[in-house]
């Protein structure tokens, strides 16, 4: 196979591009794509602060890459979530990335800080791990956002994680969260900006950017997520593409640009119900968030045990609607 | 060639040489959904891997939701 660019050996086939690339040709491919996913989306602006959800995965490690290159000006924020050894291996990638770049990585332990880790904390709570997970993260990268002043949060989710989502949201007509499932939420009533730079590249785009950046990312799958829904989604999603490359763009883009505007006003009416929370003052649907309630049933009002690991910059955080999203 | 699968990580010994799109077929993995590095490096799906090759199929799915 030769590089569709350059005619040089190519080291990768993209087959939704019907293309094969180089290693130097596919790097700029997955840099252009991100490049024209913020410029159609108004996602940043030059010299932006941006603070990246960095779990130690390929497509938040490739996203902040990415962002460094073109220039922006980029601190990442690790949440530890306690999932014992799949924890320490994505804490270890993280300050590994971060260490040897340079860069300014913050860290939030929820088991010290909030007193619960997902595993013990979602099974107290009664509630699913990756539900309790993704609302943990929502509410921790947020506030630590709005807290540090950033212009904007932006996440890794990729072509793949958001058509998956979209497929999920669609089968069961969830008007609100396909409201909110936008490339970019604009900043207000309480909520940073948050983007989603890697909408135009698929995972298996993102893990090989990695590989050819020599980007040593957690392989090793969350066990908490094994047989999830969002994985069945993506399974299906998978089937189809390999009978017809290019219909997860085409599901995902056709949604933003036919469909998601009939939704919008679903959001509007959510927001406007939005107050703050009496226990940690973020934005709030009732007297007090989803996460605070979250911590009071994981926790038993237990509180945080304060054992947090030397040498981490500690972040004081906040609340998040309920999107729906992975986190 | 010794093959690395990984999620759970285990070891298979396979007959070579071989294409990576071969492989693949044989041991019913949709490409789409891995990446192929032999010798540290990323492979195509037309390369041919050696039967002294270390390969590593490594999958790019991940799971997290909400």
């Amino acid at each position: 196979m030769k590089c569709r660019v350059c005619r040089q050996p190519a080291v990768i086939d993209v087959r939704r591009h019907n293309a094969n690339f180089c290693e130097e040709h596919f790097v700029r491919l997955c840099r252009d794509q991100v490049v024209k996913a913020i410029e159609a989306f108004e996602m940043l602006s030059p010299g932006d602060r941006v603070l990246v959800a960095v779990s130690g995965g390929k497509d938040s490690l490739a996203l902040w890459d990415i962002l460094l290159a073109l220039g922006y000006e980029v601190d990442g924020l690790y949440l530890g979530l306690g999932i014992g050894d799949y924890s320490e291996g994505s804490g270890h990638h993280a300050r590994e990335f971060a260490a040897a770049r340079g860069l300014r990585l913050l860290e939030v332990d929820l088991r010290s800080e909030h007193g619960f880790g997902i595993p013990d904390g979602s099974r107290a709570a009664n509630r699913p791990p990756c539900s309790a997970c993704g609302l943990s993260k929502r509410h921790l990268f947020d506030r630590a956002a709005r807290e540090g002043d950033y212009d904007a949060l932006a996440t890794g989710h990729n072509l793949d994680d958001e058509a998956a989502v979209l497929f999920g949201n669609v089968l069961r007509w969830e008007g609100e969260y396909l409201a909110r499932q936008m490339p970019v939420l604009p900043a207000g009533n309480g909520f940073p900006r948050k983007v989603k730079p890697l909408v135009r590249l698929g995972e298996r785009e993102t893990a090989a950017y990695c590989v050819l950046r020599g980007i040593d990312y957690q392989v090793e799958e969350c066990p908490m997520a094994a047989g999830n829904r969002h994985l069945g989604y993506k399974a299906a999603l998978n089937a189809v593409e390999a009978q017809s490359p290019g219909t997860r763009h085409a599901f995902y883009f056709g949604f933003l640009d036919r469909a998601a505007d009939l939704f919008r006003s679903q959001m509007a009416e959510v927001d406007q119900g939005l107050g703050t929370c009496a226990t940690c003052g973020s934005p709030a649907n009732g007297e007090v968030c989803a996460f605070c309630r979250l911590v009071d049933r994981a926790t038993g009002d237990r509180g945080p045990t304060h054992d947090a690991a030397v040498g981490r910059v500690p972040v004081r955080l906040e609340s998040r609607r309920d999107d729906g999203v992975p986190g | 060639m010794r093959v690395e699968l990984r999620n759970p990580s285990r070891m298979l010994e396979i007959a070579g040489p071989l294409s990576v799109v071969a492989l693949l077929r044989r041991l019913d993995i949709d490409r789409e959904t891995v990446l192929v590095i032999s010798d540290g490096t990323l492979v195509p799906g037309d390369a041919r891997l050696e039967a002294d090759a270390e390969v590593e199929i490594r999958p790019v799915i991940s799971g997290g939701a909400s």
